[in-house]
């Protein structure tokens, strides 16, 4: 029998985040102070303050960096092999381990990307796809030499 | 406080896998060993510093391995910051001794994750797991697909490290891992998390070091052999776990090095030979160059044809490092710092006048330098 995922520990702080999920919608924090985060904290770790609001990501954002895992460090991800783990820079600033759903021969670091929620074993994931390339965009391909990320 | 202050003494258990050793023995075996090089009697020291066993975490565990020593210290307990803590214990010890706290330090660290857990280093990252975000080396993949994005790095560049270390340890009878390396070994090596490699990966080891702390003076009185001084120190926290980070391809390694450097009045230039913090290959790329040795983006090119190895520019770890001698997160770097000094390593570079020293944990969270030399 397969083990099952590893389900996230859903506590007070973090359940709004994942009750968003569960309907489709990515969710982070912002304080009133401007600066937004993730993953779920009781205050603000930019001026420590405690005024809180949850807030909807358009859902765009940007490929950081990617691994492949060839070996498995759970038994829930033994049968899953080789499978991806990438961070992900939202638009509105936040950064989020995920998973990319393209095939790794398609990735790109700085790659556009935009989200794609999945159920996974009852669990909802915010993972991410490949943008769309439209035509008037220039490629990713060469690689930036300035010092992004 | 340059050179004011001095590494008395190294010891160290045999490393590889020791079933049946608990780690409070490793590190008194290790201590008495330091304490026999450098020529003194338990009853002088009055500081028991310790790095926590990265495997194994227990409650009070410095003042466990301060009795078993049989040692009643003024100052003593545990840290706990990865890798970096065996630097960052040498420079505490040295500041407590300065302000009057203690004269005589032991600082030590022992583990047995070979014949005991490894766990640790295969553990689930929080709520992300369910992503399948395990391991400390794919926090380390992260850092290096982004170096290779960023700066062309290629992974020759990386096998160079491995060869370099590798061909270092395999000399060394206490290595663990004795084998050279050829760069068609390590580009056919299985990969871990890719773009990881097998051989770009540390050890993991059983094992216990420890070194004896004290002031030059005290050293001369107590008649201590072969006393190497400590001519800088320095570090620094990101704190932010990797995908936190603004940027995953510059270190802490820049703000401890700024420090250390600045505290010795010494240049990267200076270094006659390094021992460079190996837990993975692309932490010394980014090291040497936040370290100075090249220009950022650049180590690549910088360790190609042998320039890190013994007879090259910059000979960095003499004695194997994490890749070969052992896995022990540290201390074996330091213990060859203290040899090229005295000039007693098997791989000795000819006339060292300074060694530079570098300790780093978690996932590049935390850096230390050290600066020894005559």
């Amino acid at each position: 029998m397969t083990m099952p995922l590893p389900a996230p520990e859903n506590t007070e702080i973090s359940r709004p985040y994942w009750d968003a999920l569960k309907l489709g919608r990515l969710v982070f924090q912002r304080c009133e102070c401007g600066h937004a985060w993730l993953p779920a904290r009781r205050g603000c770790p930019s001026c420590l303050g405690d005024k809180v609001q949850w807030e909807q990501a358009c859902g765009k954002g940007r490929l950081v960096s990617w691994v492949v895992y060839h070996t498995a460090y759970h038994d829930a991800f033994k049968h899953r092999l080789p499978y991806n783990v990438a961070i992900v820079e939202l638009t509105e600033g936040p950064r989020l381990i995920t998973n990319m759903v393209d095939s790794h021969e398609r990735l790109a670091c700085d790659a556009a990307v935009e989200l794609r929620v999945e159920s996974d074993e009852g669990i909802a994931l915010a993972r991410f796809a490949l943008s769309p390339r439209r035509d008037d965009e220039q490629g990713t391909g060469s690689p930036a030499r300035r010092n992004r990320a | 406080m340059r050179a004011r202050y001095v590494v008395a003494g190294i010891g160290h258990t045999a490393f590889g896998k020791l079933p049946g050793r608990d780690t409070i023995s490793l590190n008194v075996e290790a201590c008495r060993n330091a304490l026999a090089d450098a020529g003194i009697d338990k009853s002088v020291v009055d500081a028991v510093l310790i790095k926590v066993p990265t495997s194994a975490h227990q409650f009070m565990y410095g003042q466990k391995v301060a009795e078993a020593l049989g040692i009643k210290p003024r100052m003593g307990g545990a840290w706990d910051q990865g890798g970096a803590a065996n630097i960052t214990l040498i420079s505490f010890a040295i500041m407590a001794i300065d302000a009057g706290q203690c004269d005589v330090a032991l600082i030590c660290y022992a583990d047995n994750p070979r014949s005991g857990n490894r766990a640790v280093y295969g553990r689930p990252r929080g709520d992300d797991a369910a992503y399948g975000w395990f391991s400390t080396a794919a926090g380390y993949a992260m850092i290096q697909r982004r170096h290779m994005y960023e700066f062309g790095t290629r992974p020759e560049h990386l096998g160079a490290v491995a060869i370099a270390s590798r061909r270092h340890g395999a000399g060394n009878p206490n290595a663990q891992l004795r084998s050279p390396l050829t760069m068609e070994q390590y580009l056919n090596s299985a990969l871990l998390v890719e773009p990881l490699r097998r051989d770009d990966c540390a050890l993991v080891s059983d094992g216990g070091a420890a070194v004896v702390v004290m002031s030059a003076k005290r050293a001369r009185a107590l008649g201590v052999p072969a006393p190497v001084p400590v001519l800088g120190f320095g570090h620094g926290q990101t704190s932010y776990d990797v995908q936190f980070r603004q940027s995953l391809t510059s270190t802490e390694a820049v703000r401890a090095a700024r420090t250390a450097f600045s505290m010795a009045g010494l240049k990267p230039s200076d270094v006659d030979v390094a021992q460079l913090y190996d837990c993975f290959t692309i932490t010394v790329l980014m090291t040497l160059e936040d370290y100075g040795f090249c220009s950022k983006g650049q180590a690549g090119d910088f360790v190609a044809d042998g320039a890190i190895e013994i007879g090259g520019a910059l000979p960095i770890n003499t004695s194997g490092g994490l890749l070969s001698e052992t896995g022990m997160p540290g201390m074996q770097l330091i213990m060859e710092g203290v040899r090229q000094v005295r000039g007693s390593a098997r791989l000795q570079v000819p006339n060292v006048k300074v060694c530079l020293v570098s300790n780093q944990g978690g996932t590049m969270h935390t850096h230390s330098t050290l600066l020894l030399g005559a």
